[in-house]
């Protein structure tokens, strides 16, 4: 069983390079372009990984992740925060929103698979 | 989908979000203070600056972290955006863009100006409002240097830790022979926040096992009776003895994500001797992390997943490539793209399984299509209208009476046929704005070069036309902007002395008009100089001394070829290279394009140009036996020269009567070398041409055939130029036809030769 991925990024590059990535790694992806767009497709994608931006139209990342965490099913969906804000606050914040961890851009495929696999049984 | 396609894709989005900020900024400048509108700009520079650091693009990395620092000060209200503000961020904004060229062509960009802006913004950054002359920033030079480096300024030491096994299994077997490996003693008690975000203590203590030898206890002491039990609490707390020379920071780097939801406490207890149990009466428990994973994956060597993935990547990755050949490639993007290699169509349709996965989930109501797709589907309608002509033809043709069923589906046919195009051709349509947004730059530079104050205002920039139009359009504006913020304006002085207001404005507009997209380009400067143009043209032997011109054909003579007014050559205009080049390539588009000026008010450009190369709305006509295309665009009216009207002189010039005014007859066949005499007009029929700056000519042609839209074939691409022939088409009877140049037809008859200018070599 493949595991499942959904990633969240507004970028159309940043969303190139994780479908390459996480194909590669032999992930099944699921992709969506903002946090409005992330929520609508969770329960399609169920998936067993969530990777998001913060920076978004819409909706942004500290909104989706609440988004994820208020629903029951998801609430327990490691989330992690992919975002070129290295700054504690932005750090903190996703965390209280509720995220698990965070992959620092810039965007590098073994830090990315690394820390999936930390937080994926 | 390799990294290059994935870098292009980058590119195309740089494009894209360029322009968003770009139109950001401008939106500020006049005054917007939505948050959105803010927040759009800064994701813009966000979201370059996240790509670049991917692709290691360091100089535009830098430049955009500073830019984005600076725009976070105004979207957390800390920074006011006013004018002298948005100036520094409008030029950063060039800058960007100028290294995100430079980053994908190669070349380099004006490091001073660069490190210049850098220091303004951050200076805006640091709270100094900059005052409108140039004062020198006092900052030493090393600075900008360390503040544009990439790498994040730690204020709360989360400093990301690259973690590697490789390294750490080397480094475990040096550390055997060398040295004795540290123990560590970690106590380890999750709250139960640790749950609720995700993080698992499972998965920490396996990443823990994965630094050393390990023994690990468990502490039970909390665990409630089963019916108190909360599922989502946390109970157990854990004591870890690990061996690793990874040291504290590694065992705490395990912890990361997790060290804010979990008292952790790591001490080195290599020379404590045994563990203390009685500290912390702990129950050992067996110990056997594969048990608790879910699979068997990490159970194994590291190496061999690898090797593993490595063969899986690759299917995946030829089955990724085939996707990219099959989809997506950006229509705004510059020039077409070299086609994608054709890959065996099961794994495309494979592929295209993945990318609708991928897609369905993005689910936007747009798609992108490859751009060749595109074109070959053009093609295609386009041999559709020729064979739909074809087959009314021959039934015309077979059908006496004309009132057959097969008339009347043909009609349908007709019809279908015609919409059939036109939504084709919609797809390929774009808004003329990415072009629009390219000018403000140029007026923003210009106008700073010159010392002058310029306003560019857009209107209609959402008009939609062929991309391979707006592609062709950017070099000629461009020119023309500058020729109007260069010679259009007046410098401020000179404006107030006039009364106007010391900024200019120049004004860019866009409309759709029959079937045609004009273009016009006004600036409220001085206006042309008639007494000048006319001087300078007669010093360039380009007219009489003594000729009689209409204001308005003296304002046409800056279309001469060599012609220039500006006293002295400046480095903005370009050298030499005058209206004339403009006029020729807005020509070789199809279009037109006239001046009227008002002296004083200043002057104003009108393009005309067809919404699309590839179709033509055509007269066809028959000269000296061939059948002959003029575009009807070019044709004002026709008519039946009568006796009387036709009045000779010279040699062997003749003029027809129009309404009381003279207009010189010009024989096509005569031109084209169809025919050595010339034919008698009263036998044919006057097309009445407009050329550009020239006036009215009454082409001669034997017949008018009828009316059609022609689908344009190149002549240079299949044959050869020929001089007075713009291209070629398919007729109805699947003969081949030849489109006139007019401008060139009625540029002969004045006696200069058929030059190799041709107004639809371009098209396909």
């Amino acid at each position: 069983m493949k595991k499942k991925v959904l990633t969240v990024d507004d970028s159309r590059t940043i969303r190139n390079m994780l479908l390459v990535t996480l194909n590669n790694a032999g992930f099944e992806t699921y992709q969506a372009e903002d946090g409005v767009e992330g929520l609508e497709v969770l329960e399609e994608a169920n998936p067993d990984v969530i990777v998001t931006d913060i920076n978004m139209p819409r909706l942004d990342g500290f909104g989706f992740i609440e988004g994820v965490r208020r629903n029951d099913k998801y609430r327990a969906v490691p989330i992690l925060v992919l975002t070129t804000e290295s700054d504690a606050e932005k750090k903190n914040r996703a965390r209280q929103a509720g995220a698990t961890g965070w992959i620092v851009k810039p965007f590098d495929p073994t830090k990315l698979i690394d820390a999936i696999e930390r937080v994926t049984a | 989908m390799d990294m290059n396609e994935i870098k292009e894709i980058f590119f195309q989005e740089c494009e894209e979000q360029l322009a968003e900020l770009e139109s950001g900024l401008l939106k500020l400048n006049d005054g917007d203070r939505d948050p959105e509108t803010v927040n759009a700009v800064f994701r813009a520079v966000h979201s370059i600056k996240g790509g670049a650091g991917a692709f290691g693009l360091d100089d535009l990395v830098a430049f955009a972290h500073v830019f984005e620092t600076t725009l976070d000060c105004v979207r957390s209200n800390k920074l006011e955006p006013g004018p002298e503000v948005l100036k520094v961020m409008l030029k950063s904004a060039d800058v960007l863009a100028d290294l995100t060229n430079a980053a994908r062509d190669g070349g380099s960009v004006d490091q001073a100006r660069s490190k210049q802006l850098i220091r303004e913004l951050e200076a805006l950054a640091n709270g100094e409002i900059p005052v409108a002359a140039e004062t020198p920033v006092a900052k030493p030079a090393a600075q900008p240097a360390a503040a544009a480096a990439p790498a994040p300024v730690n204020e709360e030491g989360f400093q990301p830790v690259g973690f590697s096994f490789d390294d750490f299994e080397t480094a475990v077997d040096e550390g055997e022979v060398l040295m004795v490996i540290p123990t560590y003693e970690v106590i380890f008690k999750p709250k139960s926040e640790l749950f609720a975000k995700g993080n698992d203590a499972t998965l920490l203590l396996r990443d823990l096992s994965k630094l050393g030898e390990m023994s690990i206890y468990c502490n039970t002491d909390e665990l409630p009776p089963l019916e108190e039990l909360n599922p989502e609490r946390a109970y157990l707390s854990w004591k870890i003895q690990v061996k690793t020379d990874k040291g504290e920071e590694g065992i705490r780097t395990v912890f990361e994500f997790a060290e804010w939801d979990c008292d952790l406490d790591v001490t080195d207890v290599t020379n404590a001797g045994a563990p203390a149990d009685e500290d912390m009466p702990m129950q050992p428990i067996p110990f056997d992390l594969a048990l608790l994973d879910d699979n068997d994956d990490h159970d194994r060597p590291i190496g061999v997943v690898e090797e593993e993935e490595h063969i899986a990547s690759d299917q995946q990755a030829a089955v990724a490539a085939a996707a990219t050949a099959a989809k997506v490639v950006e229509m705004a993007g510059q020039a077409a793209r070299q086609p994608a290699e054709q890959r065996a169509a099961p794994a495309a349709a494979a592929a295209a399984n993945n990318a609708a996965n991928a897609q369905s989930a993005a689910g936007t109501p747009t798609i992108r299509v490859d751009l060749d797709r595109v074109d070959r589907l053009i093609n295609l309608v386009g041999e559709l209208v020729i064979n739909q002509a074809m087959l009314s033809q021959s039934v015309v043709e077979n059908d006496t009476n004309g009132t057959s069923s097969i008339n009347m589906g043909l009609e349908e046919l007709q019809q279908l046929t015609r919409e059939i195009q036109d939504s084709v051709m919609a797809i390929r349509a774009q808004p003329v704005k990415p072009v629009f947004q390219r000018m403000s730059r140029i007026v923003r530079e210009v106008a700073d070069m010159v010392g002058k104050s310029i306003r560019l205002v857009t209107e209609g920039e959402n008009t939609e036309v062929d991309k391979t139009v707006i592609d062709k359009l950017a070099e000629p504006l461009t020119h023309m902007i500058r020729n109007a913020v260069d010679h259009g304006i007046e410098t401020p002085e000179k404006r107030v002395a006039n009364g106007k207001n010391p900024e200019g404005t120049v004004k860019l507009t866009a409309k759709h008009r029959s079937g045609r997209i004009v273009i016009e380009l006004a600036d409220d400067g001085a206006g042309i100089n008639r007494e000048r143009v006319r001087q300078k043209a007669i010093d360039n032997d380009l007219i009489a001394a003594d000729a009689n011109l209409s204001d308005e054909e003296i304002d046409n003579l800056i279309f001469m070829p060599g012609f220039s007014t500006a006293d002295k050559i400046s480095d903005i205009s370009g050298r030499g290279v005058g209206m004339d080049v403009v006029k020729r390539s807005i020509q070789a588009l199809g279009g037109r394009i006239s001046i009227s000026s008002r002296p004083g008010n200043g002057s104003t450009f009108t393009m005309s140009l067809p919404l699309t190369l590839a179709v033509l709305d055509g007269m066809v006509v028959t000269v000296a036996g061939q059948t002959l295309v003029v575009p009807l665009t070019a044709i004002v009216e026709t008519l039946q020269p009568e006796p009387s009207a036709i009045h000779s002189f010279g040699s062997n010039q003749r003029l027809i009567s129009i309404r009381n005014s003279f207009c010189p007859l010009v024989d096509v066949g005569r031109i084209l070398n169809f025919r050595y005499q010339q034919a008698n007009p009263v036998d044919g029929v006057a097309l009445l041409v407009e050329s550009e700056g020239g006036g009215q000519r009454a082409l001669m042609v034997d017949a008018i055939q009828g009316q059609r839209q022609v689908v344009i074939k190149s002549l240079e691409a299949n044959y050869t130029h020929v001089p007075g022939i713009a291209a070629a088409t398919i007729l109805g009877d699947g003969r081949v036809a030849l489109i006139l140049d007019v401008d060139a037809i009625v540029a002969a008859s004045r006696g200069q030769p058929l030059r190799s200018d041709s107004s639809l070599a371009a098209a396909g």
